[in-house]
């Protein structure tokens, strides 16, 4: 089956026309197709990880196929040459099926949140064409493949964030994303383009063949830097993050798909591939690693004072990223990857529960609900779950890998990067309990009632909630052949628990709980005082440190400031250059008419000046006339 | 002694006169006259290189007709001009002849 992995992106991809040209107005039909297209995709992803776990794929020993998209014959071998092509091991079949899975899921539950939704087909389409690219991204064995897929993922992010065009505030954030990754995009090309002038290949497994060969560190650790600019980018770290928040704009199901289990989860899937790379220049790990935890933290301070139920899934999916990144950068790619497979199940379930809110509700701020575990049982039972697995309670999926990253972090010696590993799991259970505490729990505020559910969204709810409690056990320490046998950069590593850090970890984890029971719960201090007593911390945290301000007087005085000048340039001396040249060629006409004269005496009188001078210099041998 | 200086000598006056003439004088046909004078001057240095320099071959005599025959073809156009001239203006004035003036 590994050989016809290529049609897992094809059969989503094969299903977006079809909808857009044929099924259009058939909506039942629409959903049909996609669903049936990514649940072959599903079935696909599952045989394929089957075949790599029962005959021996291995991250040494990938099965690796490939055509020639552009070849161009060069003086020894090939100039240049692009693949599309198709790599398959363990980290490729798990990413295929974490895909998959949650894309099927997300599809099966939008049938319900989007119903009645004029362009409900269309809906189906672009989740289609977006499974399509993420799927063509992970399966991409050379840089420039999954570049091509890298944008083609941004571009179906731009089309469902805005899916709700005529909102002017959708619209604003679609392009937001766009242009933001647009930047971090760039760094990437420029980087891996760089790659290409020294090792003469996209091909990863070419790369790492050629990088212990590599002669200057200095020019490679700026490669490296640039293409970390694309997981800056598309994973929302700091500086690139502005996006993410507004990117909530798009319905629910297109945040738990995108924005939260796969899209900025292909940052973290580039570092995973081309961690050979990241590994070799521990300068570049370093800063990745700080990226990724200076992130974590920054995002969850500002999720402690959001009210928009999404926006602080949000902020939670960006410190959860930071995490993975910086998993990545203290060298552990099995501790990045084993979060990323979990945080995939657990936060999909929290966004699709929040969209369970949102359409009972029409409401988005917590602080207008209340009570709602009284009306809409399944999906607070499995929020709750959710939310119990990201703030990392054993033995949910949520815990074993956070450990793994904090294990990581402390077992290589990142002492600063472990306590603040260990401060942003308190912030997080701390941040997610407030949320659950005051939307699901206490009194009903504004008097909104909730009701549960259709089945076509509570089910996904529950598959997910399953899979929460009992993924986890994949990658847990004391099972043999588990995760970190089969995903790894170097060596497989069996892994050895540590009791101090798992303790530590649980232990403030159920520390921030009880904290966020007292105050939003029992309310023991109320929560309007303490906002009043620290007025000035909570408006910097709420307005998210002013950041988008802080860019937008960039953008105002910086970059416009900059394009007036080269609009005064190029008007006043370009264009002076030229109209200056007409303008000569104007004034000297005006003036030289001066010399028709008219009178033909005069006229003869030039011709024979002309004929003397004539004579005169072929007759002088100094200037050139006969010797 | 008549050398050949001589001839060059009334070769250039005669060309200076009809330079005159062609550059100062008003009337068309004065003009023409002028320009007949610069080419008979010509063609009397041609004749005395011819004699001086180079007895026994006849290239400056015929050289000198070529000239002659320009000169005659030449009178010929530029008395039809002077005559349409006239024709336009009812006098040959070469001075009020301006047209080509910008």
């Amino acid at each position: 089956m590994i050989q016809y992995a290529w049609l897992v992106p094809l059969f989503p991809a094969l299903a977006f026309p079809v909808i857009i040209f044929v099924t259009r107005r058939l909506k039942t039909l629409s959903a049909l197709v996609g669903i049936g297209a990514i649940a072959a995709s599903f079935a696909l992803s599952l045989g394929i990880l089957w075949e790599t776990l029962t005959f021996g794929v291995t991250m040494e020993k990938p099965v690796e196929y490939a055509l020639n998209w552009l070849a161009l014959p060069g003086a020894k071998e090939w100039a240049l040459k692009i693949e599309a092509g198709v790599l398959v091991d363990p980290l490729s079949a798990v990413m295929l099926l974490v895909v998959t899975l949650v894309a099927l899921l997300v599809e099966i539950y939008s049938v319900g949140y989007m119903h009645g939704d004029p362009g409900f087909s269309v809906f189906f389409g672009y989740l289609s064409l977006f499974s399509a690219s993420m799927l063509g991204l992970v399966l991409a064995n050379n840089f420039f493949m999954m570049f091509f897929f890298w944008e083609l993922v941004g571009l179906c992010s731009y089309l469902l964030i805005g899916f709700y065009f005529h909102k002017p505030e959708a619209a604003r954030a679609s392009l937001k994303a766009f242009v933001v990754n647009r930047v971090a995009d760039f760094g990437f090309m420029l980087g891996f383009f760089y790659l290409f002038l020294m090792f003469k290949t996209f091909n990863f497994r070419e790369l790492a063949e050629a990088l212990p060969h590599a002669p200057h560190m200095g020019l490679l650790a700026v490669a490296a830097t640039l293409i970390f600019a694309g997981p800056i980018g598309k994973s929302a770290q700091f500086p690139l993050h502005v996006w993410l928040p507004d990117a909530m704009e798009g319905p629910t199901p297109v945040s738990a798909l995108i924005h939260a289990a796969t899209m900025v989860a292909a940052g973290v899937y580039l570092l995973a591939r081309a961690f050979v790379l990241f590994a070799s220049i521990p300068e570049v790990s370093l800063l990745v690693a700080y990226v990724g935890g200076f992130t974590a933290l920054f995002a969850a301070t500002i999720a402690l004072a959001q009210r928009d139920i999404k926006r602080i899934l949000a902020y939670s999916t960006m410190s959860q990223l930071g995490y993975m990144i910086m998993a990545m950068g203290v060298g552990s790619m099995t501790a990045g990857m084993f979060h990323l497979t979990t945080h995939a199940i657990f936060k999909a379930l929290l966004f699709l529960g929040a969209g369970s809110v949102i359409h009972a509700l029409h409401e988005q701020d917590i602080f207008r609900m209340g009570g709602l575990a009284k009306d809409m049982k399944i999906t607070t039972g499995t929020f709750v779950l959710g939310a119990l697995a990201l703030a990392g309670i054993p033995p949910l999926a949520g815990f074993w890998s956070k450990d793994e990253i904090l294990l990581a972090a402390y077992s290589n010696g990142y002492m600063g990067l472990y306590i603040l590993g260990t401060v942003v799991a308190f912030l997080t259970s701390f941040y997610m309990f407030r949320l659950i505490f005051v939307a699901f729990f206490g009194k009903r505020r504004a008097g909104l009632h909730g009701h549960e559910s259709p089945k076509c969204m509570t089910v996904p709810l529950i598959i997910l909630g399953g899979l929460t409690v009992v993924a986890g056990f994949i990658g847990a320490p004391f099972v043999p052949h588990g995760f970190s046998s089969w995903v790894y950069f170097g060596e497989p590593h069996h892994l050895e628990p540590n009791y101090f850090v798992m303790a530590t970890s649980t232990l403030v984890a159920i520390l921030g709980i009880y904290l966020a029971w007292l105050i939003y719960g029992k309310e023991v201090i109320s929560p309007e005082d303490l906002a009043q007593r620290w007025r000035g911390i909570y408006t910097v945290l709420y307005n998210k440190y002013y950041v988008d301000e802080a860019y937008l007087w960039f953008f105002r005085r910086v970059v416009l400031g900059l394009a007036e000048a080269f609009h005064w340039h190029d008007r006043h001396v370009v264009d002076g250059i030229f109209d200056g040249v007409g303008d000569t060629v104007r004034w000297s006409g005006y003036r030289l008419r001066y010399l028709h004269s008219g009178s033909l005496p005069v006229y003869a009188l030039v011709f024979f000046a002309a004929v003397v001078v004539f004579v005169l210099w072929v007759a002088t041998p100094v200037i050139g006339g006969i010797r | 002694m008549i050398t050949l200086n001589h001839y060059l000598m009334l070769g250039s006056i005669l060309f200076v006169i009809g330079l005159f003439g062609a550059l100062a004088k008003k009337n068309a046909i004065a003009v023409l006259m002028g320009i007949e004078l610069m080419l008979n001057a010509v063609n009397i240095n041609l004749a005395a290189f011819n004699r001086f320099l180079n007895p026994d071959k006849v290239v400056g005599l015929v050289f000198a007709i070529f000239v002659i025959v320009v000169a005659a073809v030449e009178v010929a156009v530029g008395l039809a001009i002077a005559i349409n001239l006239y024709r336009q203006r009812l006098n040959t004035n070469v001075d009020e002849a301006d047209w080509l003036k910008w």
